[in-house]
């Protein structure tokens, strides 16, 4: 039997392995979960009054701003993008939407709503066309975008405020109206998280933020729209930093040119630590809002604790150091599994 | 999981899978025809004048020098170029493709020679992606996709999971993965680029079954390749390109290698006539090297003056064993001293230390730095040489890097230009420049001329046994065997991860070293081949 | 290097094949092609020196006392030495294709430690004690980073926003709300005192021209230097050069710990005051000056000149514009737009070339007949 015809082995690969990569990869959703249960249940274990419904309340209701704009930011990072601007979207947004109840009264409050959003996508929407026509990494782009858009809010807010006063009272309450104990604007984020999971899942449009991120000249080749799927996960991802904005004037009541400093470094922390690999092209927008749930839930167990709440961002800081390397040592180790049992063919 | 089909042997289950057109044979009206095409980029004419037609049924294979206009062709089929002049008809009709979306639309589908499938997407995405079959409200239908792919890749012979991520496959599987999706188009045209160059054997045969199925069943199969035999092997037609011209277009039934090579090249290349020259003492010796589950027990020597050339199927895990010998992977047993003194450390610039060059296999990612100028590149491996006070005087690697440019004949503009401004054969040119500047006592070499034109492969060789007739140990890698056989005064085989054969010149015939390296008896007649 | 004569062989032999074509030599080296090579380092910069010039018309335009010593040392110079020097390592950082986001973080880490440590109701440790300790620590949070983005292979655009918030978190918890302002005038003199002989120059930027020297020095007229831009251009292929990227980038990053040590030094004797949040923000100042300078975002590229004059530029512009009637808390306007403008400009003919290709490709789709969907 000479080598020109030699019955090559067909290819296969056991199925007991596809079953193993599968489960692995569903397991790190999960493991946020289990993480997240250690926390409340060891600090409650403590301090029992952690388990309060007031004070479940208020954790999912402190968390959901965050976890509103991690999923506008998880979708930019699927794409292998950052953005980085979201904080100063937020600020903007939250001055913005707050002060046009002094300029337009009598304005319903879910207009307002639409305000913030429309602010939003508006920023994103330049980030975007930036990004993709001028070909720039957003990593640049949106870090002048934090520049430029914090600037802009410094110069309309000046030095003047919007206080509790300024705003009805029916839009401060929404942060603590609730639902079977549930806040509603957990509730409602919930139901967001919902939809833009099942968008990624079942429609080609979210299926391409994927591709994009996995592999951006595969995702050329194969005629993948690149330029208006970015630009519109940016405008998502503005739009949804707006309406935290919104959720941040709801929340807090009197916002300066200050609101939202810091808030993407915050948001990109529960995004990697909720399983979106930074690289892009893994991971889902249930992750990266389990991911500002987690990290929330550990800065009231902190302080529930009576643990020095200064030490909380450093904690953080570890955290998310320790999900990107454990993330790291389990593609490592998947890595090496498939390539280790792959048959060789004909050699 | 469905039964596993019986694998692929030329073709035939395959094609009574298929459903059979009503004529089998090429028909008479082209699937595609591209008229009088011309493609410039900047000052440089990519292509001119250049006319093909492609009818279904027919694999046709386009062979021509790097250079010559073969990747710009394959750019305009796929949509990504758009041509300055010319006209392109797919099925009779005039089109433009305003993109690969516009390609795919009309039937006509790209396998590259390094397929790139989304890792984090599973296998079925990766043929559907932009394309997944839809519900109601323009959901995906998740499992009308896993059926459809289940579909194709039985078609192919292939046992894959289609809901696998394609993270980890094998570059023969992904090459099914990107035949199943031109299948799911229902291409009519199928380019592939360089198929071929990645593929064990066996792989090669199982894709060369594949192709001809598809030219079975009527669709028309555009075939780039640097591998003449190949072309012979499965394609009907050829077509020569040379500097963006058309040369030829002939029946591969009445024309011969040494025509097409002209054609190439424009000039007759005689084979290199081997001198023979004096062995010196060894300064390679490996002993019982090493590395679990790629390399096993390997014991070599090399010697001055001698050129040992490793042979051996795709995947024998020769790379491996010089990547290891360099220092750049580490190995668990064994031992490699050069010129009597052990090389303890592992790490290239030990070897380097010691007397080694090494010339990389992937000469694009590896061997250069494509961005960086041609004299930087050059310069590169020799900079502790180059300092005086520890600086680098302004031009001393310029002086440096155009004397070795001298004695290479290197063809290029400027020093200062970028390493992609050569052609493939020049630049294998400046990596050798690299490391013959460093006046190695080992050099080895991995596939010293894949993916250089003829012309250039010449040079290469006499080089390489002139390196030897002046004392280097010279130890090559490579998958040609008459490359082999043109330059070798020994030849090692490996196969499946050991050292099985040490064929003297004299005894090295293909026959022999294919024997050896797919595990076969020697062929009857006198063999000196010394099994390991 | 002396050419081996036995491998003059070399060339005989590739002349010597029977059949080849009679090779045309390679084109002589003309002469002094020195600027021929510079040519495309020297457009950047070239741009940097005009803005540069418009800057100092801008202030003079302003107001007269732009230019004066005083001025120019109380409102540029003696702001941005800070940020200067550690733009350096940044630089180098950059150039191998990494980024270090915790360079803020560490000076103000730096700063909070050095009050902590120095804290006359506290510890109170001698001065040169804590500066030897700030430095250890500055090395050590350096090797912490750079052990997990060489040996760990994790990316370091999350390593080192993780660590930002680590080593930022870590000042919070070490100083909490305190501020201590007591440190003696020998030390925080630096911020009032320009250096003698140059009444314009402030001590924290004259550092910088010195270290901007030494790094100039290293990065384009050292091995090492090539290195780096070996590194970021194809890591792989720096390998099989022989070259220790895990080495060199691992050191990097070590150095880069210690400089912004040393910087939270400097920024905390200007202000005499150790705080939580010195520094808040700043690595995204240090980003934006090394991408003014020329710096390529993907590696590879880059001039230790660049970045003398976009620093110039960045604390030229900021002082100018504080004489006009500009919002100064809105400097970051100029911020993103200089940043936004830099990465534009190289791209500005590729886009522009492209946009024209995109209009004469509409005008051949409108000519003739499609099948094609468009994308």
């Amino acid at each position: 039997m000479s080598a020109a015809t030699a019955d090559p082995q067909p290819l296969e690969l056991p199925s007991g392995q596809t079953r193993f990569v599968d489960l692995v990869l569903r397991a790190r959703t999960f493991g946020i979960v289990v993480v997240l249960a250690i926390v409340v249940f060891g600090t409650a274990a403590v301090q029992s009054r952690f388990l309060d419904s007031s004070s479940i309340q208020f954790i999912l209701a402190d968390a959901t701003i965050f976890a509103v704009i991690a999923v506008g930011e998880a979708m930019v990072i699927i794409t292998r993008n950052v953005d980085l601007s979201v904080g100063s979207v937020v600020g903007l947004s939250a001055f913005l939407s707050a002060s046009t109840f002094q300029h337009i009264p009598g304005i319903p409050i879910f207009a307002v709503f639409f305000v913030g959003l429309a602010i939003g996508a508006g920023c994103g929407l330049v980030t975007g066309l930036v990004s993709a026509i001028g070909r720039i990494p957003s990593l640049v782009v949106t870090l002048a975008m934090l520049y430029i858009i914090r600037a802009v809010d410094i110069l309309i807010v000046g030095g003047s405020q919007v206080t509790t006063g300024q705003v009805p009272r029916g839009f401060l309450a929404i942060f603590t109206d609730s639902l079977l104990g549930i806040p509603d604007i957990a509730i409602g984020a919930a139901v967001l998280v919902a939809i833009a999971y099942y968008y990624m899942r079942s429609f080609r449009s979210g299926r391409d933020l994927y591709a994009i991120g996995s592999d951006p000249e595969a995702a050329r080749r194969a005629g993948v729209p690149i330029a208006k799927r970015v630009v519109t996960a940016f405008v998502i991802s503005g739009a949804l930093a707006g309406l935290g904005g919104v959720l941040y004037a709801v929340q807090i009541g009197t916002i300066d040119s200050t609101a939202g400093t810091g808030y993407e470094l915050q948001v990109i922390a529960a995004v990697v630590v909720g399983g979106v690999a930074i690289f892009g092209g893994s991971g889902n927008v249930v992750g990266a809002a389990l991911g500002a749930l987690l990290l929330g839930t550990i800065t009231s167990a902190l302080y529930v604790l009576g643990i020095n709440q200064d030490w909380d961002e450093a904690l953080q800081g570890a955290l998310l150091l320790l999900a990107i390397s454990l993330d790291r040592g389990i593609q490592a180790q998947l890595a090496n599994a498939l390539r280790r049992r792959r048959v060789r063919l004909g050699a | 999981m469905t039964s596993r089909k019986t694998p692929i042997a030329g073709g035939a289950t395959v094609s009574a899978m298929l459903p059979s057109s009503a004529d089998a044979t090429a028909s008479d009206a082209p699937v595609l025809s591209l008229q009088h095409a011309a493609k410039a980029f900047g000052a440089v004419q990519a292509l001119q004048d250049v006319s093909l037609e492609l009818f279904g049924g027919e694999a046709h294979a386009v062979v021509g020098e790097n250079g010559a206009g073969k990747s710009t062709l394959v750019k305009i089929l796929a949509g990504v170029h758009q041509p300055d002049s010319g006209t392109l008809l797919v099925g009779g009709n005039e089109l433009v493709l305003a993109g690969p979306a516009g390609a795919i639309a009309a039937g006509v589908a790209i396998i590259y020679q390094e397929p790139t499938l989304f890792p984090d997407l599973s296998v079925a995405e990766n043929v559907y992606i932009g394309r997944q079959p839809l519900r109601r409200g323009r959901r995906i239908d998740h499992r009308e996709m896993h059926t459809r792919v289940s579909e194709l890749l039985e078609r192919l012979g292939v046992s894959l999971d289609p809901d696998r991520i394609a993270r980890g496959l094998s570059i023969a599987e992904q090459q099914i993965v990107e035949i199943a999706k031109a299948l799911s188009i229902d291409a009519k045209v199928i380019v592939m680029d360089e198929p071929t160059a990645a593929l064990s054997a066996a792989e090669v045969t199982r894709l060369f079954g594949v192709v001809k199925a598809l030219r079975d069943h009527g669709t028309a199969v555009l075939f780039i390749s640097h591998r003449l035999e190949e072309v012979f092997d499965l394609c009907q037609r050829v077509t020569v390109l040379r500097d963006g011209r058309l040369v030829l277009t002939q029946e591969t039934a009445t024309i011969t290698v040494e025509e097409i090579v002209r054609a190439m090249v424009g000039r007759d290349i005689a084979a290199r006539v081997h001198e023979p020259h004096q062995r010196g003492e060894a300064v390679l010796a490996v002993q019982r090297l090493t590395r679990e589950g790629v390399f096993v027990d390997i014991s070599l020597e090399v010697c001055a003056g001698e050129v040992v050339a490793l042979a051996g199927l795709v995947g024998s895990g020769r790379s491996e064993v010089a990547r290891a010998i360099f220092g750049i992977d580490r190995y668990d047993a064994g031992a490699v001293t050069i010129d009597g003194k052990p090389l303890r450390r592992t790490s290239p610039s030990a070897a380097m230390a010691a007397g080694i060059g090494f010339v990389p296999e992937d000469r694009r990612q590896q061997g250069l730095v494509m961005d960086m100028g041609i004299a930087r590149n050059i310069a590169l491996a020799s900079l502790r040489r180059l300092r005086r006070y520890g600086l680098l005087f302004g031009g001393v690697e310029q002086r440096f890097a155009a004397d070795w440019a001298k004695r290479l004949q290197l063809k290029y503009r400027r020093l200062s230009d970028p390493a992609t401004s050569l052609s493939g054969g020049n630049q294998q040119k400046v990596v050798l420049a690299k490391w013959l500047s460093r006046q190695p006592r080992l050099l080895i070499v991995d596939e010293p001329t894949r993916g250089i034109d003829v012309g250039t492969k010449a040079e290469v060789h006499r080089l390489l046994v002139a390196l030897a007739r002046d004392g280097v140990a010279v130890l090559v890698i490579s998958s040609e065997l008459p490359e082999v056989l043109a330059v070798a005064d020994r030849v090692g085989v490996m196969r499946e991860g050991r050292l099985v054969a040490l064929i003297e010149r004299d005894d090295a015939t293909e026959e022999s070293i294919v024997a050896a390296a797919t595990g076969q008896a020697p062929p009857s007649g006198p063999t000196k081949a010394s099994a390991l | 290097m002396e050419p081996d004569a036995n491998l003059g062989a070399v060339a005989s032999a590739l002349a010597g094949g029977e059949g080849s074509t009679p090779q045309a030599g390679p084109e002589p080296l003309r002469g002094r092609r020195v600027g021929g090579r510079l040519a495309p380092l020297l457009r950047w910069e070239s741009g940097l020196i005009v803005v540069l010039a418009l800057v100092v018309l801008l202030g003079e335009q302003a107001s007269t006392t732009f230019l004066s010593s005083s001025y120019l040392f109380s409102s540029v110079f003696n702001l941005t030495g800070e940020v200067a020097i550690m733009s350096l390592p940044m630089t180098l950082i950059i150039i191998t294709g990494e980024i270090d986001l915790s360079v803020a973080s560490t000076l103000g880490l730096s700063s909070a430690l050095l009050g902590y440590l120095y804290n006359p109701l506290g510890p109170h440790w001698p001065l040169g004690l804590v500066f030897v300790t700030l430095l250890a620590m500055g090395a050590v949070t350096g090797a912490f980073n750079g052990f997990l983005i060489t040996r760990l292979g994790l990316p370091s655009l999350a390593v080192t926003i993780g660590t930002l918030t680590l080593y930022r978190g870590i000042a919070v918890g070490v100083l909490g709300e305190n501020t201590i302002s007591t440190f003696p005038s020998f030390y925080t003199n630096i911020g009032v005192n320009p250096v003698p002989g140059l009444p314009f120059l402030s001590w924290s930027f004259a550092i910088f021209l010195v270290l901007a020297v030494i790094f100039g020095v290293v990065l384009h007229m050292t091995p090492l230097g090539r290195s780096l831009f070996a590194i970021g251009a194809n890591k792989e292929a720096a390998q099989f050069a022989g070259i220790r990227v895990k080495r060199t980038k691992f050191l990097l990053y070590l150095l880069s710990g210690v400089i912004c040590a040393f910087a939270g030094i400097l920024y905390t004797f200007r202000l005499n005051t150790s705080v939580s949040n010195n520094g808040l923000g700043l690595e995204l100042t240090v980003v934006a000056t090394a991408l003014l300078a020329g710096v390529s975002i993907f590696g590879g590229k880059g001039t230790i000149i660049g970045v003398l004059l976009a620093n110039l530029v960045f604390a030229g512009l900021q002082g100018a514009l504080y004489l006009t009637s500009f919002n100064e808390e809105a400097f970051g306007i100029v911020t993103g737009g200089l940043l936004l403008i830099s990465v534009l400009a190289p791209n500005g003919p590729e886009l522009w070339r492209r946009g024209r290709e995109g209009l004469r490709r509409q005008q051949r789709l409108h000519r003739r007949s499609t099948m094609g969907k468009q994308s």
